[in-house]
């Protein structure tokens, strides 16, 4: 199953996949028995019709799809504590932030621009800076405009819930089948702790009463997208001593009312950034605790764990941002959709991602088979692609796995700062990267020196490359299984 | 009687622009900019200014 990824490398702007391919294995298995598992299981066919190309509704789609941003609507109708919307800047990544702000026609003529060089793209969101319904009149005049260029790309929206319900049947009609609501609260007392005001109704209002109104649309939008048959992730911004407890509440609330995916994400709140919580000292949670409540919301709403909180004029697979190449200067003043690239590329990822989910499932089963009772912490550097295909000093952030008796799960992802730099590698910043990988058993990577390879060791992190290029669940079961099991690995094929 | 945006804090969001009754308010050159001439400062048809009502930055939307 080599044979497909060599056609990928001629398709230029891709970051993908671009692996020797000689080396490329597969996780066995491609030629028949396990074809039914190829599908994730527990999932009736129409909801995995609409997320299997959603990088930000399915972890496995993550791996090959991308997703853009068009930031057309920068007005809000509420204030958030989190959000300081005087703060606009090109170098910082974070959620709600843009360097350049798009009318309608611009937005299109930067998605076809898009559309052009990233075959990947397979989603078209709005997510501010300011709130998609509330802002309605630009984000529909964008997403018709380009519904009728690029027939098959998926609209998506992000929105504060406030403006919601009026606008669900216009989202239905235009085909939106994702949207995500942001709900930190389902209790106004907290509510008024987070939100100091709601413009609703012609009028201003705060505390209590204005997180009782927030709360209320928040719920009655999310009901009336469920009834609809429209998918929805809720986001909630864990604050620490505010409402982190509290999203257990919201958590139950939300899947009793139908939410897909519930995304719990830290608090950013450097005083840098200007905003009320980066200004009176609240702090954002660390990263084990963030793992620590996703953990005991574990049986409720299925969580969301690999969202990178990414800028609201994004562009690229999650974690990379290409946003920067594709600014209004940079494209032709006029452009024409041309759908080659992205035909190609999704011929190529439907053979691929079969391949890989039938290796996955063999994955799974050799690390249950182990018959360990143990869990093993892995990280892994990757470019996309589901596979192990990113250089350890190239690496910008490294996926985390946790592979146990209950079966191969990803758990996250850590961002580093990126260890070699044109060709020169920064000490100061491979201690950066050892500390972030605290906790980590062992870094599986393409390519790692000598160097670094020793320095992890003396930190308690074991890194191989002799995995590369391979799929990330075949990897971590093969290593699962040397590493706990008593059978040699043969047994389980 | 009418209102004004102070420019150097406005963040060009344009709610003002949508919520303002009057059509007072326009985008000119870098900022949005309030005609004095329409401005009614919302009486007779709204209890508040609906513009300093849904700006977010605190004191840029201000009786002129």
């Amino acid at each position: 199953m080599s044979a497909p990824m060599i056609s990928l490398q001629g398709l230029s702007g891709t970051t993908v996949f671009d692996q020797s391919p000689a080396r490329a294995k597969s996780g066995g298995c491609a030629s028949s028995s396990c074809g039914s598992s190829a599908k994730p299981h527990e999932m009736d066919s129409a909801v995995w019709e609409k997320i299997k190309d959603h990088p930000c509704f399915s972890e496995e789609a993550h791996h090959y799809f991308a997703r853009m941003h068009v930031a057309v609507a920068p007005a809000c109708n509420i204030q958030c504590n989190y959000c300081n919307r005087k703060y606009d800047c090109a170098n910082e990544s974070r959620p709600g932030i843009v360097s350049e702000r798009l009318t309608p026609d611009q937005a299109l003529r930067k998605v076809i621009g898009v559309a052009n060089e990233v075959p990947q793209l397979s989603v078209l969101g709005i997510a501010g800076p300011g709130d998609a319904c509330y802002d309605w009149k630009n984000t529909k005049a964008t997403f018709q405009r380009v519904a009728k260029e690029i027939g098959d790309i998926k609209l998506c929206i992000s929105t504060n819930g406030l403006a919601l319900p009026d606008r669900v049947a216009e989202l239905a009609e235009m085909n939106v089948d994702h949207v995500t609501i942001t709900i930190n609260m389902v209790d106004p007392r907290i509510g008024a702790k987070i939100y100091p005001w709601i413009f609703y109704g012609n009028r201003r209002y705060t505390g209590v009463e204005a997180a009782t109104i927030l709360h209320e649309r928040q719920m009655s939008g999310l009901e009336m997208l469920t009834a609809r048959g429209i998918l929805t992730k809720i986001n909630s911004v864990m604050i620490p001593g505010v409402n982190d407890e509290h999203l257990i509440e919201v958590n139950k609330w939300v899947k009793e009312r139908g939410a897909f995916l519930h995304n719990v994400m830290p608090l950013i709140s450097d005083p840098a950034h200007g905003t009320h919580y980066g200004l009176s000292g609240q702090r954002g949670p660390k990263a084990m605790e963030l793992k620590a409540l996703q953990d005991r919301l574990e049986g409720g709403a299925k969580l969301m764990r690999h969202c990178r909180q990414c800028r609201a004029d994004a562009v690229g697979l999650l974690g990379e941002d290409r946003g920067q190449e594709f600014t209004l200067d940079r494209l032709p003043d006029k452009v024409t959709y041309d759908a080659s690239k992205r035909e190609t590329y999704r011929a190529v990822v439907a053979r691929e991602r079969g391949d890989r989910l039938a290796a996955k499932s063999e994955a799974l089963g050799m690390v249950k088979t182990a018959g360990s009772g143990k869990s093993l912490l892995v990280a892994v550097a990757t470019k996309g692609g589901g596979r192990i295909n990113e250089h350890f000093g190239h690496a910008k952030e490294f996926q985390v796995y946790e592979a146990s008796p209950k079966g191969i799960s990803f758990v996250g992802h850590r961002k580093v700062e990126q260890y070699c730099l044109g060709g020169r590698a920064e000490d100061k910043s491979l201690d950066g990267v050892i500390s972030t990988l605290e906790g980590v058993d062992i870094v599986l990577c393409a390519r790692i020196g000598n160097c670094p390879e020793d320095r992890l060791k003396e930190g308690g992190i074991r890194a191989t490359e002799a995995y590369g290029y391979d799929y990330i669940e075949t990897a971590i079961g093969a290593l699962y299984a040397a590493e706990f099991g008593s059978e040699p690995l043969a047994a389980t094929a | 009687m009418a209102f004004k945006i102070i420019a150097s804090q406005c963040t060009q969001c344009g709610a003002c622009e949508f919520e303002c009754p009057s059509g007072a308010i326009k985008f000119k050159g870098e900022t949005y900019v309030i005609d004095p001439k329409k401005c009614t400062e919302c009486e007779g048809t709204f209890e508040t200014q609906q513009c300093a009502s849904v700006c977010p930055v605190s004191k840029t939307c201000v009786p002129a």
